[in-house]
């Protein structure tokens, strides 16, 4: 059975300043799989992974064209993009904790919606904990500082606030890089449980995770999409020769 | 760029000539022992046999290191998991032909009835196949394989054929039971040689192509 399309990308092209850094991307984005973005630093796919939730309204000189849609809607006209970044959550490379307790930082996006009931607060943190296997080892520990934690169970509490909000989807910058094997195996199979409710893309440099975790791959080069197709036939048999080249280490 | 993985392919490749070619020796001097009732040449075709076995352990070692430290993928994931599956099969080809110098030196010990002539013949086109379907791997020859892969047809009507001409000699002669059934062995071990030839031809297509189709047409 088809999934249906939560991304539609047509076209997308995208300058930093003078600098093109996306070539015209057209893709879709199925909803409740994972798709892994790859391909060596500077091939676009971290800009592209930041389009989905327009972090790069943040950059200056940043201009981008082309059709991003998202659920049918376009994603660059929307006038409300806090709750385009409700709907669409980020975890970056490095856990970012805030400095104040694990119960605050879960209960942190809610709150700036405007939830303000303690029993409701107390529901959401519990779901974004257990939703990011974290709850365990943390149920006890809910007032201490998030800082306190190790550097896996930092970056699956910050899985558990991007999930707070309820978001859709839940875009992942290299999220495991900086972990250790068994931090990054957690990490891995808790993507397989969330790809039951959230749509995952994830931008990885680790072959072997992508491999493991994702539905579909997308090799980049030079801002230009490559090859696109499902994970076993990308790695299998690619039907690019940069994307097998890329793939099999032999890319100068 | 990863010029030590590449070496280490290209031993793994060199490795699998290798033991193609002492399958091909296997085989060719079983036949020959055959032909020529002689048992000193069976019983080095019969003492190969280790030496094939010892390849056999020697590249899956290779391969499994290989899968372990450079967890291949595309192609390299391709070649590395055919030479697996491979390898099993030039090894059955190989006790199959040892299998054949045995019962020559049986047969080598009492007068010989007259050999059914499509036994050379089946002899031939095996061990043609199992040429071919080491060179189709060697030259990475997706139509060499295929023709391997059709070529075991010709092998299985040879066999028939055998099987014809046997009970014909049975009946025509009472005491030739003993031998018959001998040759008729030789003949079933030649026409398992065209079926690990073919598998190892289907191992090649899969290497080239990513797909693995066994004889009668289903993937798998």
């Amino acid at each position: 059975m088809r999934n249906m399309l939560k991304f539609q990308l047509e076209d997308v092209q995208l300058w930093y300043n003078d600098f093109k850094a996306l070539h015209g991307v057209t893709m879709d984005i199925e909803e409740k799989e994972i798709t892994a973005f790859i391909g060596p630093s500077g091939c676009g796919k971290s800009t592209l992974l930041k389009c989905l939730n327009r972090m790069n309204d943040l950059v200056e000189g940043c201009h981008i064209t082309g059709k991003l849609l998202l659920d049918g809607e376009d994603i660059n006209a929307t006038q409300d993009v806090n709750r385009l970044r409700r709907r669409v959550g980020m975890v970056f490379q490095k856990p970012n904790p805030f400095p104040m307790s694990i119960y605050d930082n879960i209960a942190f996006g809610p709150r700036t919606h405007g939830v303000t009931s303690r029993l409701k607060l107390d529901g959401i943190v519990e779901k974004a904990l257990r939703d990011a296997a974290i709850w365990e080892e943390t149920k006890d520990r809910l007032k201490k500082s998030a800082l306190s934690l190790s550097g896996g169970q930092q970056q699956r509490l910050c899985i558990a606030r991007a999930l707070a909000v309820e978001p859709e989807v839940l875009l992942m910058d290299e999220p495991t890089s900086a972990l250790d094997p068994i931090s990054t195996s957690k990490i891995e199979e808790l993507m397989a449980d969330l790809k039951k409710k959230y749509t995952v893309v994830i931008v990885t440099h680790n072959m072997q995770q992508a491999t493991r975790i994702s539905d579909k791959t997308a090799f980049f080069l030079l801002g230009e999409l490559i090859e696109y197709g499902e994970t076993e036939q990308v790695f299998s048999m690619p039907r690019d020769q940069r994307c097998e080249d890329y793939i099999t280490g032999r890319f100068g | 760029m990863r010029s030590r993985f590449d070496r280490q392919l290209e031993t793994l490749n060199t490795m699998l000539i290798e033991m193609g070619m002492q399958v091909e020796t296997a085989i060719a001097a079983s036949i020959e022992a055959l032909k020529k009732q002689d048992t000193a040449l069976a019983k080095r075709a019969i003492a190969s046999d280790a030496e094939i076995d010892q390849q056999e352990k020697d590249i899956e070692a290779m391969c499994l290191k290989l899968l372990l430290q450079q967890q291949p993928v595309a192609k390299d994931l391709r070649l590395i998991s055919a030479a697996l599956k491979m390898i099993t099969d030039m090894e059955r080809i190989g006790d199959q032909a040892a299998d054949i110098a045995e019962i020559s030196i049986c047969l080598s010990q009492a007068p010989r009835v007259k050999t059914p002539e499509h036994i050379p013949q089946m002899a031939a086109a095996t061990s043609k196949m199992v040429t071919e379907s080491i060179d189709a791997f060697v030259k990475k020859d997706l139509e060499l394989a295929n023709k391997v892969i059709a070529d075991d047809d010709v092998v299985d009507r040879l066999f028939d054929a055998v099987k014809g001409d046997l009970i014909k000699l049975m009946s025509a002669d009472g005491s030739s039971g003993s031998q018959a059934i001998d040759l008729l062995m030789i003949a079933k071990y030649l026409e398992r040689i065209g079926d690990h030839a073919t598998n190892i031809a289907e191992w090649v297509v899969f290497s080239i192509t990513g797909k693995h189709e066994d004889a009668a047409g289903t993937e798998g």
